[in-house]
């Protein structure tokens, strides 16, 4: 068992501006095709030899137990790389048209370079008709038409009816030249262009790798190395496909857009930055704090209702009594309690108790304003500004000079973010005060008992 | 004939060995003249200098080109500066995961054809999922029930959202536009005699989504823009501009007080956005292709990226910097979009090569492959209570995993 190292991916050719303009489908084949010339390294590659089989030769083939040759340290990940490279077409396996790799004593071949997808290959219903015509005159029992194969016949026998003569003069001309050709080269081409055939018009029921993303398709760089014609045939058909249109001319930027540019660079520059290691921290300790409340990894009580079918967590959280795990929670900061809305529920609550909730109050109402139809805006703007923040409002807050005459000013032209400045000024108030006070309330810590259950020690998902 | 003959002679050299000559012959053959350039370079780079008709720019315009790249390389060496540690050495002193057991729970079938999009419910059981057939249809997860089906006058539906009430959803994609249907508790009734158009964009619709409210719908398209509109309106509130090609996915910061999003795009950038301003207020670009997922981290403070490239990163936002590459040799096929577990400890990852990656966060490890899908994995999101995550795929199914 010889283990290889994929070799770095190549950087010349990565690199000076080819990453910029490769198509994400020309990145993969790449990297397929690194590994293709990997495993036909001249020293150190797979074997490639000829098989006596019965009364025959198997020209140039490899056994199915190449995953050692594909880097990596799981077996059936191995497996399923080499899947897609030969669902890709790189290599096929040599008495099937569906298109795998199997960890078992068939053989292999490699698909000839013409033939690879980085081609950009998008061949025509006439070129398999020509193919497809071509095998009906080859008196092999191997070579005799699938049922798939010969129903795709059928059908390209009605669609090109008025030019048959002319497929049919192909395929007669290439059956006679492949006649006169040395007999294992002609095994050996027959299996690549069926191969060929097997990725572009696959087996129904099989993926058909060469489907794009049409998000991506649509902007093909370079068209023009598009190629149709596998036989040299002539089309009628124009030689741009439709779906592809020319990418746009780069652009040179305008004075402005780099005046732009510098205006943008400069305000980053101004950004204050945190140290790495003080970020990574904060990283650590926030995974850390809420560990126990991810269900990957602390099971939640009772169980999980999509691994036990028992729904009885959700019924218990949409229940007006919070359970002492989700109180807790609202202690790791104000942002916990004002987002669940029992939470909010509950601060509003204690904060009525003590006469002080014009704050939380103001700061749910500017949240609402904000999820609002943007018709009703102005109307609830000048309600909370009534409410809030006018001379002699009934819930009066307090903010600071700045903030209340800019308010003042938004407000004759109310829009969305009318209070913005206010909202954020109360926010830090709320955090600094009500919400300490409310933390160390009896209140909050009588709902935190409420509960006397044991705690949940962390432990693996139970399964 | 011997068009075919030379086809033939050249396919048939020996295909481990294909000399340098073979493949010159090959190509000289079978493009055109004008093409021939093109042909030889790609063999040896993989862009082709084309030479451009270019004015000779002006002093101004080549001082200023000098300042804006001597500010990005100075940008560059102070964000730089801050970086005395990696993440994954901070992270050794945490203890390493060991193995999980996540499984396919729930497997739902209906689409006729690739799944491109899906969103849950607030619910934490609802889904809404659309297709390459035009169809968007909402499941009870949990029951694997159908609830309701539309079908778009479009193909392609590549976005769709759940709204925060769970009374509707929306939904979008090569119609470039985003349209909101209510959802009846009448199964009976047509959902699409009450759709209503909200977004319109002069290309695709690559991503959408609900703000907190159903209100408010934030949109990012292929004409290169992110956009947010009133629903009861159709209002434009703020467009953002600043991506150099299409923008393909989009995610609301988490925050209650917060009004940013992160998209990202084509151009290889992530942006992070003002909602107010519509300004473009931090950027960050070290991915080698298309960024096609982008997904805040449960705090808020950083968001990760999945990419054709390959790999997925950590991007924080104190840092101002990428902190995190995920990525393996033998992952070779893109990422198309990725979650965080809730506590942000686990990053889920699908691909392209139809396979889920479970990476550990901090220490930049894979923890998990996950088997199951027959093609590529579209989309991926954490239901809202944490407790499982779906995957979409162009196998026309969807997986529940827990």
């Amino acid at each position: 068992i010889r283990h290889y190292v994929m070799a770095q991916t190549n950087s010349y050719r990565q690199s000076s501006n080819g990453v910029a303009d490769e198509s994400p489908n020309m990145l993969v084949y790449r990297k397929m095709e690194d590994v293709i010339a990997h495993m036909q390294d001249e020293t150190n590659g797979i074997p490639v030899r000829t098989v006596k089989s019965f009364l025959s030769k198997i020209p140039s083939v490899f056994s199915g137990k190449i995953h050692f040759f594909i880097v990596t340290v799981k077996r059936l990940e191995a497996l399923h790389l080499g899947t897609l490279m030969a669902a890709h077409g790189y290599f096929f396996p040599i008495s099937d048209h569906v298109l795998t790799l199997k960890d078992d004593g068939t053989f292999y071949r490699f698909q000839t370079p013409y033939f690879w997808p980085s081609n950009c290959w998008e061949p025509e219903n006439t070129d398999y008709a020509v193919y497809l015509c071509k095998r009906t005159m080859q008196n092999k029992a191997r070579l005799e038409l699938a049922d798939y194969e010969a129903e795709s016949l059928a059908r390209l026998q009605r669609a090109f009816a008025r030019k048959w003569e002319f497929i049919f003069m192909q395929a007669e001309a290439q059956a006679k030249v492949d006649k006169k050709r040395d007999k294992i080269e002609r095994k050996i081409l027959d299996s690549q262009e069926r191969a060929f055939w097997d990725v572009h018009r696959p087996v129904p029921g099989c993926v058909n790798t060469t489907e794009a993303d049409i998000k991506k398709s649509s902007r093909m760089k370079q068209p023009h190395k598009t190629r149709k014609s596998v036989y040299g045939l002539q089309n009628d058909i124009q030689s741009h496909s439709p779906a592809h249109t020319p990418a746009p001319e780069v652009k040179e930027p305008t004075e402005e857009e780099i005046r732009d540019q510098i205006q943008h660079w400069q305000a980053q520059l101004d950004r204050h930055r945190l140290k790495m290691s003080k970020v990574a921290e904060s990283l650590l300790s926030y995974t850390g704090q809420y560990v126990e409340y991810d269900p990957f990894f602390t099971s939640p009580e009772p169980s999980n209702p999509w691994i036990s079918d028992d729904i009885t967590v959700w019924e218990l959280e949409t229940s007006k009594e919070p359970g002492q795990q989700r109180v807790k929670r609202w202690g790791f900061g104000i942002n916990e309690v004002l987002k669940d809305p029992v939470g909010r529920e509950q601060f509003l609550k204690f904060l009525e108790s003590e006469f002080s909730s014009e704050n939380l109050r103001f700061w749910l109402a500017v949240q609402e304003v904000k999820k609002r139809p943007i018709r009703e805006v102005p109307t609830r703007v000048q309600e909370i500004w009534q409410e809030f923040l006018a001379p002699g409002a009934p819930s009066a807050i307090n903010v600071d000079s700045k903030s209340y005459d800019k308010t003042t000013q938004n407000v004759k032209d109310p829009g969305r973010y009318a209070f913005e400045d206010a909202q954020e000024h109360i926010y830090k108030l709320m955090k600094s005060d009500s919400y300490s006070r409310f933390l160390r309330s009896t209140f909050y810590q009588e709902l935190l008992q409420a509960k006397k259950k044991v705690n949940n020690w962390l432990r693996r998902p139970d399964v | 004939t011997c068009e075919y003959n030379y086809v033939l002679s050249c396919i048939s050299c020996e295909p481990r060995v294909l000399s340098l000559q073979n493949i010159l012959s090959l190509i000289l053959f079978l493009l055109p003249a004008s093409a021939l350039t093109t042909g030889i370079y790609m063999i040896f780079s993989t862009k082709p200098e084309m030479a451009t008709q270019e004015v000779q720019p002006n002093e101004t315009l080549t001082n200023l080109k000098a300042e804006s790249d001597t500010l990005k390389t100075k940008l560059e060496d102070e964000r730089a500066k801050l970086h005395d540690v990696e993440l994954h050495q901070v992270a050794e002193k945490v203890d390493g995961l060991g193995q999980f057991i996540m499984k396919t729970r729930r497997t739902l079938k209906g689409h006729g054809n690739k799944v491109l999009c899906m969103d849950w419910c607030k619910d934490k059981r609802r889904i809404v999922s659309s297709s390459q057939d035009g169809k968007v249809i909402v499941w009870d997860a949990f029951t694997t029930n159908k609830e309701h089906a539309v079908t778009m006058p479009c193909t392609w539906v590549m976005a769709c959202a759940y709204a925060p009430s769970g009374c509707a959803v929306a939904c979008g994609g090569l119609d470039n536009k985003c349209s909101v249907y209510p959802l009846s508790l009448d199964k009976n009734e047509n959902l699409a005699a009450k759709k209503k158009s909200v977004a319109m964009h002069t290309n695709y619709l690559s991503a959408c989504s609900f703000t907190n409210s159903d209100m408010q719908i934030l949109t990012s398209s292929g004409d290169g823009t992110c956009a947010l509109w009133d629903v009861e309106s159709g209002q434009l509130l703020q467009s953002f501009h600043g991506h150099a090609a299409d923008v393909l996915c989009l995610d609301l910061a988490p925050s209650e007080t917060g009004n940013t999003f992160v998209s990202g795009g084509c151009d290889k950038k992530a942006n992070v956005w003002d909602m107010r301003s519509g300004q473009c207020i931090q950027s960050f670009e070290t991915h080698e292709s298309d960024i096609n997922s982008v997904r805040y981290y449960p705090s808020g403070d950083a968001f990760a990226s999945g990419s054709d490239d390959a790999t997925c990163r950590l991007y924080d936002l104190r840092a101002d910097r990428e902190v995190a590459i995920y990525s393996k040799e033998s992952i070779i096929f893109g990422a198309s979009s990725v979650d965080f577990s809730l506590s942000g400890r686990l990053l889920f990852g699908g691909y392209n090569d139809y396979t889920i990656n479970v990476w550990d966060v901090l220490k930049g490890t894979r923890v998990s492959i996950l088997f199951g899908h027959e093609n590529r994995v579209s989309t991926l999101r954490l239901s809202p209570d944490g407790t499982a995550f779906c995957s979409g795929s162009w196998d026309h199914t969807l997986r529940i995993w827990a």
